[in-house]
């Protein structure tokens, strides 16, 4: 099976400045493919160039086993569903998703099927006569979907599409666009900024930092095996603590803090003694108690809590001023009394730490 | 209300006492200064006309009637139909559409290339456009004359190059007028047309372009329909003055190029002229430029719906 997408070496420079360099690796068939990362880090670049409205300056872009980096964006069969939607203002809703069908010759009789059926694939059967103007963001984003999916593209790409909508409805159409995804079998590149839309939507992410591919992984790959520090710190909450490893033992390593503490993590790279890095812990990875518990733990004096209605954020400062963040199921701490101020113990769940080297 | 939430009173409270009276200057203005002119000019419409020029005041439909009925040198023969201030009005509409093809043709590539300058340079472009419209009318169109008359610096130049082998007759023709209209007006389309497309959302070119519409669909089936109130809007600020114009006709066409203005002006100007009849020519040029902007209202209002 011939990849979907498969970039080789590609590069972007916008005069002086690299938006990307040499990033390349393959998007599967039929794939939920994420690209995630900060703003600025070439994500849209990258996108961009996959639709033709940018030229590439060094690389190959595959599609399907065909070269397409010289083809204009409308001899590409990929479409964009565009971050404001650019629906045509002067068209309705059937129009604007009949579009691209009349340019590519379709006969009048199969474009109001396919319309028809578009429309009723995103729910806007009583909206087919409005403008854009007349519906609401919600309305508007259905309509940019079944624009962008009505010629049946090999791939579809998705740039920020979410970011306009409100919470409870960015919600609802993260549902909707995995269902539309798995039903058409259309590769998906979907372009955020947002970790949780990544983590909950995609079969694969690709994290991207000032324009380079840091990590190509699972959701839980990602966010259980930090390939380096950016990803462990873009991706959810973490602790990051300067050390230094004592011993090694392939993946394995036991390391120190400046404080003195010893505990035991698994390394990004297999690594040998003396190495410096950060050992990163997921705050939900973490448990306070009053009395030592069984097993490594580190000493600490509670700080302030925040109440999360589920859990509870705490700060326990360690010695030589230290924080960790610790995240906690309230059901679980109901049974002690925590005060600030208090002496307590930190545990670490079993293989939850990770040394991330320099 | 926001506005107002500092002191507890928004501004429109602050105001509401003098409201009214803060409006009175435009009010002022545009009532002694624009509508007393335009009754004034419908009042004279309607009375009889003094030899040496100015009214009497006195009922008449004189006017009106010798704009479109010929009763022979005395005024008792049977009426028939006179064409020649018909003739003048068509061909004052014809030329008027002509400038504003030209301008439009001219403008609206002017427009595009200044709104998709980067933006710290657009201003300096608008600049240059209206650069020439520091200079008086006047002087351009007669300095237009002598651009392209026979023996002009363009005939030259095209003899020189070898375009042409004899002189163009350029001078007193209605291409002549059209182009000093054009001249005359080009900003007022370059302008609309430029706030039209600095507005305009390139996305949705690309949206275009990304559904697989080829050039010249893009620009006939995205952007143009998208910008046409700025188009319209530039055709209309071009049209209507090309309409009444008297300057470009005068000094760049010939007799056969005599157009509504210099008709209107001839009656007013020294004391051989028809008052009445002028105010009634007036009446009738402004009553075709009211359905001009009531078609162009009609269409705005078809567009937000």
């Amino acid at each position: 099976m011939t990849s979907a997408i498969a970039l080789n070496g590609v590069r972007k420079d916008f005069g002086t400045f690299t938006a990307l360099s040499n990033v390349s690796f393959d998007i599967k068939d039929n794939e939920f493919f994420t690209l995630l990362g900060p703003s600025g880090c070439g994500k849209t670049t990258l996108l961009r160039l996959i639709a033709g409205f940018e030229d590439t300056t060094a690389g190959t872009i595959h599609l399907y086993g065909e070269e397409i980096e010289n083809l204009p964006p409308n001899k590409r069969p990929v479409n964009t569903v565009f971050q404001n939607y650019a629906l045509f203002p002067h068209m309705n809703v059937a129009e604007n998703i009949g579009f691209a069908l009349k340019m590519l010759g379709w006969p009048k009789a199969d474009i109001t099927l396919r319309v028809a059926e578009m429309v009723e694939m995103v729910q806007l059967g009583q909206f087919v006569h409005r403008k854009p103007s007349q519906l609401s963001g919600g309305q508007q984003q259905r309509v940019a979907l079944a624009r962008a999916m009505a010629p049946k593209p090999k791939v579809l790409l998705l740039d920020e599409p979410l970011s306009a909508l409100d919470l409870k409805l960015r919600q609802e159409m993260r549902t909707e666009l995995k269902r539309l995804q798995r039903e058409t079998g259309i590769t998906f590149i979907f372009v955020t900024h947002d970790q949780e839309e990544a983590l909950s939507m995609s079969d694969r992410i690709a994290v991207m930092s000032s324009g380079a591919v840091q990590q190509i992984g699972s959701p839980n790959q990602i966010y259980e095996n930090p390939a380096n520090r950016f990803v462990a710190d873009f991706i959810g909450e973490t602790n990051l603590i300067a050390s230094r490893v004592d011993t090694a033992d392939g993946m394995n390593v036991v390391c120190s803090l400046a404080d003195g503490e010893v505990l035991t993590a698994l390394a990004n790279s297999p690594l040998g003694p003396g190495a410096t890095g950060v050992v990163s812990i997921r705050p939900e990875s973490l448990t306070v108690t009053k009395t030592a518990p069984k097993g490594e733990s580190l000493r600490g004096t509670l700080g302030d809590a925040v109440y999360f209605g589920t859990d509870t954020q705490y700060t326990v400062l360690l010695a030589q001023e230290l924080t960790l963040k610790v995240r906690m199921q309230n059901q679980f701490i109901a049974s002690q009394a925590l005060a600030k101020g208090d002496p307590v113990f930190v545990s670490i769940a079993d293989g939850a730490a990770r040394f991330l080297v320099d | 209300m926001a506005a107002g939430t500092g002191s507890g009173r928004t501004v429109s409270a602050t105001f509401s006492p003098v409201r009214g009276w803060l409006l009175l200057p435009s009010w002022l203005v545009i009532g002694i200064f624009l509508l007393v002119p335009v009754l004034l000019m419908l009042v004279y419409s309607f009375l009889t006309k003094e030899f040496r020029g100015g009214v009497i005041w006195e009922f008449s439909l004189a006017a009106y009637d010798q704009f479109v009925f010929d009763r022979g040198l005395f005024g008792d023969d049977p009426p028939t139909i006179e064409w020649a201030y018909i003739t003048i009005f068509v061909r004052s509409i014809l030329q008027a559409l002509g400038a504003t093809v030209l301008c439009l043709l001219i403008g609206f590539p002017t427009a595009y290339f200044i709104a998709t300058r980067p933006a710290n340079t657009r201003a300096i472009w608008l600049f240059l456009v209206t650069i020439p419209y520091w200079v008086n009318l006047l002087i351009r169109t007669v300095s237009m004359k002598f651009l392209i008359r026979d023996n002009g610096p363009l005939n030259e130049a095209l003899l020189a190059i070898g375009v042409i082998d004899a002189p163009l007759q350029l001078i007193n023709t209605n291409f002549a007028v059209q182009l000093g209209l054009f001249y005359s007006y080009l900003p007022f389309m370059v302008l609309p047309i430029y706030a039209s497309v600095e507005r305009y959302n390139f996305a949705l070119s690309e949206a275009a372009s990304d559904l697989y519409a080829p050039k010249w669909t893009i620009l006939r089936s995205i952007l143009l329909p998208v910008v046409m109130p700025g188009i319209i809007a530039g055709c209309i600020l071009v049209f209507v003055p090309s309409l009444g114009a008297f300057l470009a006709p005068d000094l760049l066409g010939g007799a056969k190029t005599f157009m509504i203005g210099s008709l209107i002006e001839e009656q007013f100007k020294g004391n051989a002229g028809n008052w009445p009849f002028g105010a009634a020519a007036s009446m009738i040029l402004l009553s075709m430029v009211l359905v001009v902007l009531l078609f162009y209202a009609r269409a705005q209002s078809r567009e937000q719906t």
